[in-house]
């Protein structure tokens, strides 16, 4: 059931994740900055921060992209999904670009270059390791026997439909 | 309450303790999630069977997905003490950098993820850009 090549819903997940996370510690920022400095001696403000328009906008993002995050290494690898998160970065330095005319250093575009052609390298390989066949259910595979985070990883919707067969 | 001044810089070593802390502790984190994750199955097709609830109930009651959890946040605390002690020109890239690259080391070694040149490529490119984008 390896997915070798992504549905475009999966791409949109994958989009999510790159663009959650950079624009929600981004609104975090915002409105942490927009507020008067906050004492520990005080910590109901910290709590009252939280209720702030930038902070919430910023935490649904990045629950959003906890989700995201999630639902993709579900189907797909650690290593195929990760530098879909340091893409956000360079979505944001291009943001960043375009609507707030920021300047970008010579340094950072070879930063965006470098990671681009990252990205494109691993975008074109498999998303996910092919694995051989299961035997066995989820919970006989997380037993103290087979303890290995390789045995672990293995989908459990794979092992329902050989139950049902 | 008064913010204490920063006495001096750590060391040579104390700075590679505290970024090194982040760096295991963040990968130990992701890797334990994404084992999780790859034993509950694809969460889109549990969706699909279940609705949200059922996908939500599947990744709730899976210990590996709390056991990546702890040691993500492990990883925060870590960064916080680190961007106690050290600037943060330092701290967000090297650590952000590297831990891509011990990531694709973990992964290999742990879930038996197949990371190609392909893969180790691309990881050392998005590491150096990282760097280079954040520093």
């Amino acid at each position: 059931m390896a997915h070798q090549r992504l549905l475009l819903r999966q791409y949109i997940i994958l989009g999510l994740v790159a663009i959650c996370a950079p624009l929600g510690d981004s609104c975090l920022s915002r409105g942490m900055t927009s507020l008067p400095a906050i004492s520990l001696a005080h910590p109901t403000t910290l709590i009252a921060a939280v209720f702030t328009p930038w902070i919430v906008i910023g935490i649904v993002l990045l629950i959003g992209f906890f989700a995201s995050y999630l639902t993709a290494l579900s189907w797909a690898d650690l290593t195929y999904v990760l530098p879909a998160t340091a893409f956000g970065n360079v979505i944001v330095a291009l943001l960043a670009r375009c609507w707030l005319h920021e300047p970008i250093s010579l340094q950072r575009w070879a930063g965006i270059v470098l990671i681009t052609v990252g990205v494109g390298f691993v975008a074109q390989g498999p998303s996910l390791t092919e694995r051989p066949a299961i035997e066995g259910s989820r919970m006989e595979r997380l037993t103290p026997e087979e303890p290995s985070l390789a045995n672990a990883a293995k989908p459990a919707v794979q092992i329902a439909e050989e139950q049902a067969q | 309450m008064t913010i204490p001044a920063i006495a001096a810089q750590p060391g040579v070593w104390a700075a590679t303790a505290m970024i090194a802390a982040i760096v295991l502790c963040s990968t130990a984190g992701e890797v334990l999630t994404a084992a999780a994750m790859k034993s509950i199955g694809d969460l889109d097709e549990i969706r699909a069977h279940s609705g949200l609830k059922g996908a939500i109930r599947a990744v709730v009651t899976c210990p590996l997905f709390f056991a990546g959890v702890s040691f993500l946040a492990l990883a925060f605390f870590s960064l916080l003490f680190a961007l106690n002690h050290l600037n943060l020109s330092l701290v967000a890239p090297a650590s952000a950098s590297l831990t891509l690259v011990t990531n694709a080391i973990a992964a290999k070694l742990f879930l038996k993820e197949n990371v190609d040149r392909r893969r180790w490529t691309a990881a050392v490119l998005v590491c150096i850009g990282v760097y280079f984008l954040a520093h």
